[in-house]
C-alpha cells in the first residue's frame, strides 16, 4: 500500500515535470506596474506568438519598493529571470555584485547608440549588461483649452514664462501650475532636472560637475533653483501637502493649466483628460538662446545571472533589442521614446511634440544620476530635499547648493 | 538516594514547539542582526570591522545628525501618546464601565475598530480627510467658520509629525481603553460600595481608589505604547513615504533604518550600516524596558482581594 502511494507520488512528480520542460516560463521584474496591461496584452503575446515554448510572466513591483524589492529577491534567489534595469549606478552594482550577466555579445546590441547604452555599461564601457528599451523627456505639458481662452501663446523664454503664469493667476480660473512638494521627488525632477539643462549647458555642465570642474554652488547650478523658488507663487493651496496623483488629477481634471512634466504621464493623461493639450520644452533664458532638453535614458533590461533559462531569457532581449520591439513598444507607450537607432514612426500627438525637441535641442540625462549619486549622503536623495525645501521657501537656493556641493565633497573626489 | 527526583521530561516536551519556533524567527534573527551589524563591505565579500558601524552612526556628523533627528522624532512620537492616547484611553475606559451608561456595547465596539485596520486604510484615509485639494477638513472647518485654521498639516514640518502621531493616537486609543476596562471591571463592587458609605463622590472614588488599583495596566500599557512607538514605521511609510518629508521631519527611526538596510531610489541599500541602526533601537527599547521592569515595576504597588 505504502509502496504502491511512493509510485504514485514519483510518477506524478515525474509526470509534472515532464509537463514543465516543454513550456519554459520567463519572470520579469519591473516598477512599471502601470504598463501591466500593455505588457499583457500586446507586448507578451506579440513574442510568445512568434516564439512557442516559452511563455512570459510580467510581474511589477510599486516603482517606490522596486529597488528594495528587487535587492532582497536577488539576495534570495527568488528574482525572476529578466530584470528591468534603473539606468546607472543601482544597475551597475547588481552587475558588479554578479546578480546581473553581462550581454555585449547579444546580436542586438548593434541596434544602439553608444549614448544609448552608457546607462547600462560599467565605466570603462567594457560591458553592456542591460538592453536600452526607453528614455523620457522632460518640458511642460499645458491645458490647450485654457491657453486658447487666456489668449497664451507657448512660452519659448523665461520672462514669457512668467507672464504666462501671472496671467493665469490674474485669470483666476485655474490653478497656473499642477506640482505639489509633499513627495519632493517631482519638484528635483520636474522641477530641478527639467529646468536646469538650460542652464548648466547639458552635457557640458553636467560632465564638468563629473569630473570636478564646476560645483553645484556655481551660478549655472544655483540658477535653476533661483527660478523653482519663484514657482511657490503659482501653485495651488496647501501645495505642501500635495501629492503626485494628486497633481496629475488636478491637471487632468481641468483645474490647473500646466503641469511640469515627464513625457511618461502621455498615456495617462491622454485616457484621463477630457480637453486638447499641448506641450512646451523648458523655457530659455533669452530668446535665441540653445535650448537644452533632458532626454534621460531611463529604462532598459538584463538578465539574472543565475537564471535556470539563460538560452530563453537571451531569445526575449535579442526581441527586446529589435526594431519590430521599439516600434511596439513606443506606440503602446506614448512618452517612452525608443532608444533603438532604427527610427520609429510615433502618432500621438502629444508625443510627437515631445520628441521632436531632440531635432531642435540639445539633449542631456539628468545631472545627478551618473556617478555622482554613488555615495552617502545620496545626491539624487538631497537634490529632492532641496528643490522640495527651495520651492518651499524654507531653503535659499544657496544655501541649498551650498549644502548640496559640501556633502558631495564629503565622499566624491573627482578622477583628476 | 538514586532516583530522588524523577527526570520531568514532559516539561522540556511541552516547552519545546514554542521554544523552537520563537528561537527561529525571533532570537537567531536577532543575534544574525546583531552579528551582521560587526561587519561590512569588503572587497571580495563582508569584512569583520567590530564597532566601525557604530562609530560611523554616532561619529561621523551626517550619520548622527540623521540618527538623533530620527530619536527626537520617535520620543516626540511616544511623548504625544503618553499624553494624548493614554488619558484619553482612561477616560473612555471610566466613561465605559459608568452603570448608567446606554449603548456601552456599540461605543467600545466603535472605538476598537480603527485598532483592526491596516495601517495602509488609516494611512491612507488620513491624508484624503487632511488633503488640502480633495479632504473634507478644510471644508468642515470652512462649515464653521475656522477656514483660517487650516493648513496643509501633512506638508509643513512643524505639524506633519504631531499630525502623524494624532493619527496614529485615533487608530489605537482602543488598546489601552480594553485594557483598562478590563481592569476597572475587576474591581471589586464591595470596595466601590465601602467608598460610597463613606461618603465619597464619583470623583474621589475614580482618584483615590480605582486610578491606584489600575496603576499596574497603566505601567503594562505604557511600556506597550513605548515598545510599539519605537518600532513604528507603517504609519509613516504609508502617508510620508521612505523619504520621511517634509525635509525629514517625520524620520522615525524605523524609516531611517529602512532608507539605510533596503536603500532608496539611487540610494543603494547598505545591510551593515542598516544592521548597526537596528541594534540601536534593540538597545534604546532593551534599555527602556529595563528602565520600566526594574525601576518602576517593583514599586508598583498590588492589591489582592
Amino acid at each position: 500500500m505504502k509502496k504502491t502511494f511512493r509510485i504514485a507520488l514519483l510518477t506524478s512528480t515525474l509526470l509534472s515535470g515532464a509537463a514543465w520542460a516543454e513550456d519554459v516560463t520567463l519572470t520579469i521584474e519591473s516598477w512599471r506596474n502601470d504598463d501591466l496591461t500593455i505588457w499583457q496584452d500586446k507586448l507578451i503575446p506579440a513574442f510568445e506568438a512568434a516564439h512557442p515554448g516559452i511563455k512570459v510572466v510580467f510581474a511589477p513591483t510599486a516603482p517606490a519598493e522596486y529597488n528594495a524589492a528587487l535587492n532582497s529577491k536577488l539576495a534570495a534567489g527568488s528574482a525572476g529571470d529578466l530584470i528591468t534595469c534603473r539606468p546607472f549606478d543601482a544597475s551597475l552594482e547588481l552587475y558588479n555584485q554578479g546578480n546581473l550577466a553581462d550581454l555585449s555579445g547579444l546580436a542586438a546590441m548593434a541596434n544602439f547608440s553608444p549614448v544609448a547604452k552608457s546607462a547600462w555599461q560599467t565605466d570603462d564601457g567594457a560591458a553592456t549588461f542591460c538592453v536600452p528599451m526607453a528614455s523620457v523627456i522632460h518640458g511642460f505639458i499645458y491645458n490647450a483649452d485654457a491657453f486658447e481662452a487666456l489668449g497664451i501663446a507657448p512660452p519659448t523664454t523665461n520672462d514669457e514664462f512668467f507672464a504666462a503664469l501671472d496671467k493665469i493667476k490674474a485669470d483666476g480660473t485655474y490653478i497656473p501650475m499642477a506640482m505639489g512638494t509633499n513627495d519632493q521627488w517631482e519638484a528635483a525632477t520636474m522641477g530641478y532636472n527639467n529646468i536646469g539643462p538650460n542652464y548648466w549647458k547639458g552635457e557640458e555642465g553636467r560632465l564638468a560637475l563629473i569630473k570636478g570642474e564646476q560645483k553645484l554652488t556655481d551660478p549655472q547650478w544655483v540658477a535653476p533653483y533661483e527660478q523653482l523658488a519663484r514657482w511657490k507663487d503659482y501653485l495651488g493651496d496647501g501645495f505642501e501637502a500635495q501629492t503626485y496623483p494628486d497633481s496629475q488629477n488636478l491637471f487632468t481634471l481641468g483645474r490647473a493649466a500646466i503641469y511640469p512634466a515627464g513625457s511618461w504621464e502621455i498615456a495617462g493623461f491622454n485616457a484621463q483628460a477630457t480637453f486638447k493639450m499641448g506641450a512646451f520644452a523648458p523655457p530659455v533664458q533669452a530668446a535665441g538662446d540653445t535650448c537644452y532638453i533632458s532626454d534621460h535614458t531611463d529604462i532598459a533590461m538584463g538578465m539574472n545571472a543565475k537564471t535556470a533559462h539563460p538560452e530563453e531569457t537571451k531569445t526575449f532581449l535579442e526581441w527586446v533589442g529589435s526594431s519590430e520591439f521599439a516600434d511596439l513598444y513606443a506606440n503602446s507607450l506614448p512618452g517612452f521614446f525608443s532608444l533603438n537607432s532604427t527610427p520609429v514612426t510615433m502618432t500621438d500627438p502629444l508625443a510627437q511634440e515631445f520628441v521632436s525637441w531632440r531635432g531642435k535641442c540639445q539633449s542631456t540625462i539628468r545631472s545627478t544620476y551618473q556617478i555622482l549619486s554613488r555615495g552617502t549622503p545620496n545626491l539624487e536623495n538631497e537634490t529632492w530635499n532641496a528643490s522640495a525645501n527651495v520651492i518651499k521657501g524654507t531653503e535659499t537656493p544657496a544655501d541649498a547648493g551650498a549644502r548640496l556641493q559640501a556633502g558631495l565633497d564629503s565622499w566624491y573626489k573627482p578622477a583628476n | 538516594m538514586a532516583s530522588g527526583k524523577a527526570v520531568r521530561w514532559h516539561i522540556g516536551v511541552f516547552l519545546a514547539p514554542a521554544v523552537l519556533v520563537y528561537t527561529a524567527i525571533m532570537i537567531i534573527p536577532l543575534f544574525g542582526t546583531l552579528n551582521l551589524s560587526l561587519f561590512g563591505k569588503g572587497e571580495g565579500g563582508p569584512v569583520f570591522v567590530g564597532l566601525a558601524n557604530f562609530a560611523t552612526l554616532f561619529g561621523d556628523p551626517r550619520w548622527s545628525e540623521a540618527f538623533w533627528n530620527a530619536l527626537g522624532n520617535n520620543l516626540w512620537f511616544f511623548v504625544i501618546h503618553m499624553l494624548v492616547q493614554n488619558p484619553i484611553g482612561i477616560l473612555l475606559a471610566a466613561l465605559l464601565s459608568s452603570p448608567h451608561l446606554r449603548m456601552a456595547a456599540f461605543y467600545r465596539t466603535a472605538i476598537f475598530i480603527p485598532t483592526i485596520l491596516s495601517f495602509v486604510i488609516v494611512g491612507f484615509v488620513w491624508k484624503l480627510i487632511l488633503s488640502p485639494i480633495w479632504g473634507i477638513a478644510p471644508g468642515m472647518l470652512d462649515a464653521v467658520g475656522l477656514k483660517a485654521l487650516f493648513a496643509p498639516w501633512l506638508g509643513k514640518a512643524e505639524y506633519a509629525l504631531t499630525a502623524l502621531a494624532l493619527v496614529s493616537v485615533w487608530q489605537f486609543v482602543g488598546i489601552p481603553m480594553m485594557l483598562i476596562y478590563a481592569a476597572l471591571l475587576s474591581i471589586p463592587d464591595d470596595v466601590i460600595e465601602a467608598a460610597e458609605m463613606d461618603g465619597l463622590g464619583a470623583w474621589a472614588q475614580f482618584w483615590k481608589i480605582k486610578l491606584p488599583l489600575i496603576l499596574p495596566s497603566i505601567g503594562i500599557i505604557s511600556i506597550l505604547t513605548f515598545v510599539g512607538n519605537f518600532n513604528a514605521f507603517d504609519l509613516i511609510y504609508v502617508a510620508q513615504g521612505a523619504l520621511a518629508g517634509p525635509d525629514f521631519a517625520t524620520d522615525i527611526l524605523g524609516t531611517f533604518l529602512y532608507r539605510t538596510f533596503f536603500g532608496f531610489q539611487l540610494q543603494l541599500g547598505d545591510p551593515h550600516m542598516g544592521a548597526a541602526i537596528a541594534s540601536a533601537m534593540f538597545g534604546i527599547i532593551l534599555l527602556g524596558v529595563c528602565i520600566y521592569l526594574f525601576a518602576i515595576q517593583t514599586r508598583l504597588r498590588r492589591y489582592q482581594f
